[in-house]
C-alpha cells in the first residue's frame, strides 16, 4: 500500500454516492464542453478572421448587391492589393434540412484571398477549367460522403431551377477552427445562367497591405461610393463577423449564465457530499492522527480525494463532449466550426480542479483542525 | 515499581508531575485531573481503574500526547512531551506510542495487512521492509492467515488482535490500551489479555491499560485507582 492506494481505497465506501458525485461532474463538464463548443462556433470566426481583410457590402443590407464594376474602382485605391468577391446562392441539396453555405466566387482571386484554405493545385486547376465545377470543404464532403467527380444537384431558391455541379476539389483548413463546410462554385456560371444577378456581386473582399490603415481605407472606399445608387459600408472582417454574430443576441452572456449556474450548483452538491463523507469518517481521521498522520497530511488527503472525484468526473465529461463534437455539427450546418479545442479541455479540467478544491477545502480544514480526543469521542 | 507520588530525581520511563486537566463547558469548569504525580518504569503493565468520569481516559490521552494538560508536565524517555510543538508531538507519537481502543478502530476499507501497515506509511521503510514488519506483527498476534481479510470478515477478538498488531508494528516505547477487552466476550478477552502479557514478558513492552474489568486488571502488575481525578496509592494486583 502507498499513499495513492490509501486514497483510492476510499472509493470503496459509499460507492453509489461517489459514483453519483462523479456523474455530477461528468454531466457538468459535458455541458461545459458543449457550451464551449457553441461559444467557439460563434466567436472563433472572429478570432480567425484576417486582420488584413475588409468586407465591402451594400449600405442598405447584406442581401442587396453591389455592381461588378466596383471591382476595377476598388483596385485603384491605394493600399489595396487584392479584390475578390462572392455571392450568396442559397440552393437546397435534397432537402432543406441539409443546409450549408454556397458561394459563387471569383476563381481568379479567391484562393489568394483565403490562403488559410488549402486546396491541391491540380484540384484548383480542374475547378477553374470546369464551368460547373465546385470546391467543397472537407467537413461538408464527409457529411454527405462526397468524392471528387461526384455530381451535385442543387435546387435554386433565389436563382430558380436545378443547378448541377461537379466536385473538382476538396479543401481543408490550416487550423482546426477553420470552417470546412462551405461550397464554392464559379461566379461566371451564375452570371451566365441567371439574369437575376448579372453584372452584380453580393459583396467584395479586400486585401490590404497594411492592417494599420484598415480604418482609413474603409472610409476612403465608402466615401468613393457615397451618394451613388449603391452606397457601401466597409469594415474589417473581424468587425463584420462580430456585428453579424451580435444579431443573434448576447450569446456570451447566455452561455456564461448557464455555465455559472451549473458550476455553482455542482460546487454545492460536491461540497455537501464531501462534508458528509468526511463527517462519517471523523473517527477514522482521529485514528489516523493518533497513529501519527499530521493535520497537514490529512488536509492533503481530503483535498486529494475531492480532486480525484473532480478530475475523474470532469475527465469523463470532457471526453464525452469531445466524442460528441467528433460526430460533427448536430445543427445541420448552423455551427460549421463544431469542435472542442485543447484550450477548452484544459480550461474545463482547471474548472473541475478548482471546484474539487473549493468543495474539499472546508471539510479538509475541519479535518486538519479536528482534535483527536474530540474525534475519538465520536467513534 | 510504580510510584504514585513521583520522585523529582526519578529515572522512570514515564514521569508525570503536578498534572492538572480542566475542561470548560460553557461557563462551567470541570477539573478532571488534580495534581497527579506518577512514575512508571519500563516493562511494567499498569491497569487504571475507577468509576466513569474519574479521569482514566483523560490521563491516558495526556500520556499518549493526544491532548495537552492544563498544567504540569509529562516526561517520557527524557522527552518532555508537554512542551513540544504539535508537529513534533505528532512525530513523537508515531515513534513512541501504540494505541489500542475498545472498539478496535480499524479502517473498514483496508485489509488487516493494510491496517497494520498504516503507521509504517509515515516511515522511510521500503515496501519489502514494511511487508516484513507487518508480517512479523501479525504473526505475533497469530493472524498471519487472516492478513488479507477485511475487518468485517474478522471476529471481534481478531479485530482487536489486528489493532494490537497495528500498535506494535512500529515497535513503540509503550502501549496505551483503553478498555481493550470492553467489547469482547470472556474467551476473546482472555486471549487479548494473554497476548498483552506476552508482549510484556517476551518483548519487554510497557503497557498502560484503562479497564472497568477486574479480571482484566488482574493481568496487570499493578492496578491504580482514580477517584474524581485523584490517583490513589498503587497496589500490587492480586487475583484469585
Amino acid at each position: 500500500m502507498n499513499n495513492l492506494s490509501l486514497l483510492l481505497v476510499n472509493f470503496r465506501r459509499k460507492r453509489v454516492r461517489k459514483i453519483l458525485t462523479v456523474c455530477s461532474f461528468a454531466v457538468a463538464l459535458f455541458l461545459f464542453g458543449i457550451l464551449a463548443i457553441i461559444h467557439d462556433a460563434f466567436y472563433q470566426s472572429i478570432e480567425v478572421a484576417g486582420a488584413d481583410r475588409l468586407i465591402v457590402q451594400n449600405k442598405i443590407s447584406l442581401i442587396m448587391p453591389l455592381p461588378y464594376s466596383y471591382r476595377e474602382k476598388l483596385k485603384q485605391i491605394q493600399g489595396i492589393d487584392l479584390v475578390s468577391f462572392g455571392s450568396w446562392f442559397g440552393g437546397v441539396y435534397q432537402t432543406e434540412r441539409n443546409f450549408f453555405m454556397q458561394f459563387a466566387v471569383d476563381t481568379e482571386t479567391w484562393s489568394g484571398m483565403f490562403p488559410e484554405f488549402i486546396i491541391p493545385p491540380e484540384q484548383w486547376k480542374a475547378f477553374t477549367e470546369d464551368r460547373q465545377g465546385c470546391i467543397v470543404g472537407q467537413g461538408l464532403a464527409e457529411r454527405f460522403n462526397w468524392k471528387l467527380g461526384d455530381r451535385i444537384p442543387l435546387k435554386g431558391t433565389v436563382f430558380q431551377g436545378v443547378w448541377d455541379f461537379n466536385v473538382r476539389g476538396i479543401y481543408h483548413g490550416k487550423r482546426p477552427s477553420d470552417d470546412t463546410t462551405q461550397f464554392w462554385f464559379q461566379y461566371k456560371y451564375l452570371d451566365e445562367q441567371s439574369d437575376l444577378m448579372r453584372g452584380y456581386v453580393g459583396w467584395y473582399y479586400i486585401h490590404i497591405n497594411d492592417p494599420d490603415r484598415a480604418v482609413e481605407i474603409s472610409r476612403e472606399i465608402d466615401s468613393q461610393f457615397a451618394n451613388s445608387p449603391f452606397e457601401t459600408v466597409t469594415a474589417t472582417e473581424k468587425a463584420w463577423t462580430a456585428a453579424f454574430i451580435k444579431q443573434f443576441g448576447n450569446i456570451k452572456l447566455l452561455l456564461l449564465s448557464v455555465g455559472g449556474v451549473v458550476f455553482f450548483t455542482l460546487l454545492l452538491i460536491t461540497g455537501s457530499n464531501m462534508a458528509m463523507s468526511i463527517r462519517e469518517r471523523t473517527g477514522e481521521i482521529g485514528i489516523m492522527k493518533t497513529l501519527g498522520f499530521s493535520g497537514k497530511r490529512i488536509l492533503f488527503m481530503v483535498l486529494a480525494e475531492s480532486l480525484i472525484i473532480a478530475v475523474t468526473g470532469g475527465g469523463i465529461g470532457l471526453i464525452m463532449a469531445k466524442l460528441f463534437a467528433m460526430r460533427g455539427d448536430p445543427t445541420g450546418g448552423f455551427l460549421p466550426s463544431f469542435f472542442l479545442s485543447s484550450r477548452n479541455i484544459v480550461l474545463g479540467l482547471t474548472i473541475a480542479i478548482l471546484i474539487g478544491l473549493g468543495a474539499g477545502i472546508i471539510p479538509a480544514v475541519q479535518s486538519m483542525r479536528l482534535k483527536i480526543v474530540d474525534a475519538l469521542r465520536r467513534v | 515499581m510504580v510510584q504514585v507520588n513521583g520522585d523529582a530525581k526519578s529515572d522512570a520511563l514515564i514521569q508525570v508531575r503536578n498534572l492538572h486537566k480542566t475542561y470548560t463547558r460553557g461557563n462551567e469548569s470541570i477539573e478532571v485531573l488534580k495534581n497527579l504525580n506518577l512514575d512508571i518504569n519500563r516493562g511494567e503493565f499498569i491497569a487504571f481503574m475507577g468509576p466513569s468520569g474519574s479521569g482514566k481516559t483523560t490521563l491516558l490521552n495526556l500520556i499518549g500526547g493526544l491532548d495537552l494538560p492544563t498544567s504540569g508536565s509529562i516526561i517520557v524517555d527524557n522527552d518532555e512531551i508537554t512542551k513540544i510543538s504539535a508537529k513534533k508531538l505528532t512525530d513523537w507519537r508515531a515513534r513512541h506510542v501504540g494505541f489500542i481502543f475498545q472498539l478496535y478502530n480499524l479502517i473498514p476499507v483496508l485489509t488487516a495487512f493494510q491496517n497494520v501497515e498504516l503507521p509504517l506509511l509515515l516511515t522511510r521503510l521500503s515496501r519489502s521492509q514494511r511487508r516484513e514488519h507487518v508480517e512479523t506483527a501479525l504473526s505475533i498476534v497469530g493472524l498471519e492467515d487472516r492478513m488479507h481479510h477485511f475487518p468485517r470478515q474478522l471476529s471481534g477478538g481478531q479485530e482487536q488482535r489486528t489493532a494490537i498488531a497495528r500498535a506494535l508494528v512500529s515497535d513503540p516505547t509503550f502501549l496505551l490500551c483503553d478498555e481493550p477487552t470492553g467489547d469482547l466476550d470472556r474467551t476473546s478477552a482472555n486471549e487479548i489479555l494473554g497476548l498483552l502479557n506476552r508482549l510484556v514478558e517476551e518483548f519487554d513492552k510497557t503497557i498502560l491499560m484503562v479497564t472497568h474489568d477486574p479480571v482484566a486488571a488482574c493481568n496487570a502488575h499493578t492496578t491504580l485507582h482514580l477517584e474524581k481525578g485523584i490517583l490513589m496509592e498503587s497496589s500490587k494486583t492480586e487475583c484469585k
